[in-house]
């Protein structure tokens, strides 16, 4: 097998597996460093797939930010809540029914998909053609971003505001 | 390119194997004799009081969450970096727009006062006789918070 394959093969487990322990942990901390783990993986299958920048993107901002983020809403919830983390499973008919049709209807699309196959060249890195796309054919959208992100920190910085009521 | 990222993985695989054969090794050397003193948390005589899990400041959650928007501001100036000599004035004024939107953002958080430090309210363990540790907080009721970040509705 070719180290490639071999690397796919073993990030995939590492993904896979360490999103299952996230689901199936009872402690809460356990599982966001399950989710380092599985978010990790994710960016090592980008690698793969010669995605360098996107790669790059996942790991400064899923890793290095959303799992901060994530680690502080646990350290910043009341003590005591972390000890006996209660998972229980409701609406399990529902739940199961939809599960199956979803399940069987992804199953169909990947049986029935043809899946084109073809050698192609290594890119040279992908952030060059990223920037030039980014400031010639989608300035426009790049800018829409600025503006989301202006948005963001206004509404975070609204919804983290203390809000005194009048006595 | 993908080489490049071959690399990075050696650097991880060696990573690792630091770790590991550091503390296999050490493993064998050492002897092993331990006691109540040796295992507690503090060797050095500190004895810890209350719980290592304690409920944190929540300004550290909007610090973290502006580092997260200025984080992906930065992320996206790399790909401009890349095609900036190529584009010249057009990648400038471009790259200026963006970093102008954020800014304001910026500004807005400054005149929040979301930035400044406000003094925590220290609560301060303290053993009491047959109850345990307590956390008591010794902030006065005079002491409100000095800022609430200049949104008070009234």
């Amino acid at each position: 097998m070719e180290l490639t394959t071999l690397l796919f093969y073993f990030f995939s487990l590492l993904t896979i597996g360490s999103a299952i322990f996230m689901v199936f942990s009872k402690n809460i901390v356990h599982a966001a460093f399950a989710l380092m783990f599985t978010l990790l993986g994710v960016a090592a299958l980008y690698v793969l797939l010669f995605a360098d920048f996107i790669a790059a993107t996942q790991i400064l901002v899923y890793v290095g930010g959303i799992l901060i983020l994530i680690l502080f809403g646990v350290m910043l919830t009341t003590k005591g809540f972390t000890d006996n983390l209660k998972t229980l499973t409701t609406n399990l008919r529902p739940v199961s029914v939809v599960m199956t049709l979803v399940a069987a209807g992804m199953i169909y699309v990947l049986l029935t998909t043809t899946w084109p196959v073809a050698e192609i060249a290594e890119p040279e890195g992908t952030i060059t053609g990223l920037g030039t796309l980014l400031l010639k054919e989608y300035i426009l959208p790049f800018q829409v971003t600025g503006v989301l992100l202006l948005v963001a920190i206004i509404g975070a910085l609204l919804m983290a505001t203390k809000v005194k009521h009048q006595q | 390119m993908l080489s490049d990222f071959g690399s990075i993985l050696l650097f991880m695989i060696a990573g690792v194997l630091f770790v590991a054969i550091a503390l296999f090794v050490s493993k064998l050397v050492r002897p092993h004799r331990p006691n109540a003193d040796k295992l507690s948390t503090y060797e050095c005589g500190e004895e810890p009081i209350g719980d290592a899990r304690i409920q944190f400041n929540n300004r550290f959650y909007i610090i973290g969450l502006m580092f997260l928007i200025f984080e992906v501001e930065i992320l996206l100036l790399f790909p401009w970096a890349m095609v900036f000599q190529d584009l010249g004035w057009y990648a400038f004024s471009a790259m200026f727009v963006f970093v102008f939107l954020i800014f304001i953002g910026f500004i807005y958080e400054l005149g929040k006062g979301h930035l400044k430090w406000d003094l925590p309210s220290p609560a301060v363990p303290e053993y009491v006789e047959g109850v345990g540790v307590v956390e008591r907080d010794i902030r006065t009721e005079d002491d409100e918070f000095e800022s609430d970040g200049g949104l008070t509705f009234k």
